[in-house]
């Protein structure tokens, strides 16, 4: 009896957005066309179905939400102003990366923060150890390439090509 | 009667893991060998036992036991045998046995080795293992018991419990929900397996580095014992990446394979610090350098090994991969963050003794390169780690959920990425110890002329995505050097012992297997990249609603709509199949079988894409929507996807490379000597 209700609203609702895109359609001339709204809908994400961006979401309730695109679209609305309705509508998690401001700048700043430290980390122990190579009386063999006899014999046969 | 024998057996395997952990380290301490011999024992106990428990489970789940509540809820009487046998990975529960039952077969498979020259590490390998082995079995002994049954209490609620609540009887459901049509799929059965081969593989490693640690052995034993030990962990780890590829793209119907799903990230990361591992573990072999940090590698990429687990199962992130969500989220994090701590202390309080044995003679040097592999590795690392724990932590301090998704990946990996391949062509041709930019300059001119021609040519023939020419240039570079490296090598063995190039190819690959075996690796790598770049920087894709016998056009290609068909299956399921053409340039390539399925026990929809392949491209058909009454009209989306079948033939070489590299290699002349001795040798 609950899923008779529920496929009839559905009906309802799919009924009343395709009276609504077409009048919106009447009103512009012209109908957007999958791709555009896809083109869109790619960018974004539904609160339900995480990690799956609204343009391949099978589900019904993101079909829906292609469809507002659709109709605003329609309407004559710009790309950024739908995206902003959706922000606006279910927070900023419906976008496919955070808006770098608060405390998302983080998000960008960090990994690149990180990835400089560890250069420098590693920049400075490579110096250490070049500076400890530079001092010490004995320097290791310059040319040991393997402790496997058959290699050694090999690459030096490759040296003496040239 | 065998629920409650299965479960029994957990139990005891639970206990006697315990034990062995506690023998162990209580026979090493106090130096008394009978302890850490009945430790042993214990250890050997815990497969048979789980082996026991597994076996119960997977009669149940084929005889439709559905009064066990983990039968009810993943199999059903319409699935066929094989996929009943799946259902032991199917859920959480059971996948946690399983998880339990290859972690007591890898523990009694590396007890099984020789340990003459090492016995001073098998009490703690012992202790590592079973504690690991504990923590898991804990938790299906106590959360997620595959085992617990179906009651209605008294006052007519459902319960689930493994013993029959007072004045509660047992409920037995006529059918079961079935297995989530998800896994349904070859790659999806073969996948869970793989990963968790290599998630727990990579355990034994990380018990010898401690076992190392903790017995002051601070050589590059541990290391050689686990050479093989990891090379495995990592085929199984990398097998389970690309088939979990597969099965997205065969089963997600969203025209790619990768989606940074934070499920997918948490099955790369321990395989990106198990890689950086790889490599820099041969620099301590050949120069004693970098001991600190290969341990620090192996810690890490075993917490991220229990932060996979933890991920996929616990429910704190949820993705596409949410079907297996419960309360074990705490339980995962104490015990990650208990032996991280625990693992860090013992390598800080060492850490004077694993000062290294030699020094770094050149930056330009293979040791140098190696490092630099390392940073970029860990550089991929933090992007990957910070992407998934970031929503999380916008959560908990603004209240506010965000998505991270591909795009932030791409956009900050991508760099890292380039530098990886860059390395890959360079270090090759470098040599360990002193040398200088003009040596590796003198080994680099040939291959990187060669590899020159590739963007010229690419260029020439209209390309103007600048990171697509200099990805193909890459690509182009490390195939001259691997090529290069085979060539010489043959040459100077035909040289040397008058063999044909067949021949001295074929004996150059087997006497050095890890090295030649790393260089198909690396072939296989970049044949991936190719892929990658053709589906990332040149997938198109359209969209539209066609009647029966219209057409829409895709580049090249163009499909027509010939018929549509709605029916249920033996099986449980409804099927709207639909029968499309393709064309290209005017000539008829074939049908297509777009399809949804929808599975009545489980309520839920797959999208099964139509896919032509060829080695250039796919094009890739999915059934988006459709009338149900008339059957007239039907929404299409296609996908054009250049080069894509690369990623799957680059994953073939990259496996086949990988089982060169850890085929078992002869022993050569004068084995006889400890193997520590032949290393100082080495860099004497």
């Amino acid at each position: 009896m609950r899923r008779i209700g529920i496929t009839l609203l559905g009906l309802a609702i799919g009924a009343a957005t395709l009276l609504a895109i077409g009048a919106g359609a009447a009103a512009q001339g012209t109908a957007p066309t999958d791709d555009e709204v896809n083109a869109i809908a790619k960018q974004l994400y539904c609160p339900v179905c995480e990690n799956l961006p609204l343009d391949v979401c099978p589900t019904q309730a993101c079909a829906q939400w292609r469809e507002t695109i659709r109709l605003k679209l329609s309407e004559g609305w710009s790309e950024q102003q739908i995206k902003d309705y959706f922000v606006e509508q279910y927070g900023a998690r419906v976008l496919a990366t955070p808006p770098a401001e608060g405390l998302n700048w983080l998000v960008y700043v960090l990994p690149p923060v990180a990835f400089l430290i560890g250069a420098y980390v590693v920049f400075r122990a490579l110096r250490t150890w070049r500076r400890a190579a530079a001092g010490a009386s004995v320097a290791p063999d310059a040319t040991v390439a393997s402790d496997d006899p058959y290699v050694r014999q090999l690459e030096d046969e490759l040296r003496r090509r040239g | 009667m065998l629920a409650n024998v299965g479960f029994f057996a957990l139990v005891l395997t639970f206990l006697v893991a315990l034990y062995g952990a506690g023998a162990a380290a209580f026979g090493a301490q106090r130096n008394k060998p009978a302890w850490v011999e009945s430790a042993r024992h214990a250890m050997l106990l815990t497969f048979p036992l789980l082996t026991l428990s597994s076996l119960c489970l997977i009669v149940l789940l084929v005889t439709g036991a559905y009064d066990v509540e983990y039968v009810a809820s993943t199999t059903s009487s319409t699935m066929p045998v094989y996929l009943k046998i799946t259902a032991w990975w199917g859920g959480q529960a059971g996948s946690l046995l399983f998880w339990s039952w290859l972690m007591a077969g890898f523990a009694t498979a590396a007890s099984a080795r020789r340990w003459d020259r090492d016995r001073e590490f098998l009490p703690w390998v012992i202790v590592v293992t079973m504690i690991t082995l504990a923590f898991f079995l804990s938790l299906t002994v106590l959360f997620e018991n595959p085992f617990a049954g179906l009651w209605v209490t008294s006052d007519g609620q459902q319960a689930v419990a493994m013993f029959q609540p007072g004045g509660a009887v047992p409920l037995v459901p006529a059918d079961g929900n079935g297995l989530n049509p998800l896994l349904r799929h070859p790659g999806m059965i073969l996948h869970p397996p793989m990963l968790y081969l290599g998630f727990v593989s990579f355990v034994i490693p990380f018990a010898f580095a401690m076992a190392a640690l903790i017995t002051r052995r601070t050589d590059d034993r541990w290391i050689r014992i686990t050479r093989r030990w990891t090379l495995i962990a990592w085929l199984f780890l990398s097998l389970g990446l690309i088939l979990g590829g597969r099965w997205a793209y065969d089963v997600l119907g969203w025209g790619g394979y990768w989606g940074w799903d934070p499920v997918e990230i948490a099955a790369l990361m321990p395989w990106l610090t198990g890689t950086a591992f790889l490599h820099s573990v041969v620099v301590q072999e050949k120069r004693g350098i970098l001991k600190r940090w290969n341990i620090v590698l192996i810690i890490l990429t075993y917490s991220l090994v229990i932060f996979g687990t933890f991920l996929t199962r616990s429910g704190v992130l949820s993705s596409v991969h949410s079907f297996a969500q419960s309360a074990i989220g705490p339980m995962f994090f104490a015990f990650i963050a208990l032996t991280f701590v625990a693992s860090l202390s013992i390598l800080i309080s060492r850490w004077p003794e694993l000062r290294g044995e030699s020094q770094l003679d050149s930056m330009f040097s293979r040791e140098a390169l190696f490092t630099l592999n390392n940073l970029l590795f860990m550089g991929v690392l933090v992007v990957c780690f910070w992407g998934v724990i970031f929503p999380l932590i916008s959560e908990i301090f603004t209240g506010q959920k965000v998505t991270v998704g591909p795009a932030f990946y791409e956009r900050a990996t991508g760099p890292l990425w380039a530098g990886l391949l860059f390395l890959m062509g360079v270090a090759p041709l470098s040599v360990y110890g002193r040398t200088s930019w003009v040596n590796l300059g003198r080994a680099m001119w040939k291959p990187l002329a060669v590899s020159l021609v590739v963007p010229v040519v690419v260029v020439a023939l209209g390309a103007r995505s600048w990171p697509a020419i200099l990805t193909y240039w890459l690509i182009a570079f490390v195939v001259a050097v691997v090529l290069y490296e085979f060539w010489r090598g043959a040459l100077a063995r035909r040289k040397l012992h008058g063999e044909n190039l067949l021949v001295a190819l074929g004996r150059l690959a087997g006497r050095n297997r890890r090295r030649y075996g790393g260089y198909i690796i690396h072939l296989g790598v970049v044949v991936m990249a190719l892929g990658i770049i053709g589906i990332e920087l040149f997938q198109t894709e359209t969209q539209g609603t066609l009647a029966r016998g219209e057409q829409m056009t895709l580049g090249d290609y163009v499909m027509t709509y010939d018929a549509l068909s709605v029916f249920d299956t033996a099986d449980g399921r409804n099927v709207a199949r639909a029968v499309v053409s393709v064309y290209k340039d005017g000539r008829r390539e074939g049908e297509l079988y777009p399809r949804r399925d929808y599975y009545y026990e489980s309520q839920q929809a797959m999208t099964m894409p139509g896919v032509r392949s060829t080695l250039e491209d796919d094009f890739y058909v999915i059934l988006v929507d459709w009338q149900p009454i008339a059957a007239q009209g039907a929404t299409f989306k296609i996908y054009h996807n250049p080069l894509v079948n690369f990623v799957w033939l680059g994953g073939l070489i990259f496996i086949l490379g990988t089982l060169v590299a850890a085929w078992p290699e002869r022993e050569p002349a004068g084995v006889g000597r400890p193997a520590t001795a032949r290393a100082g040798l080495a860099r004497a």
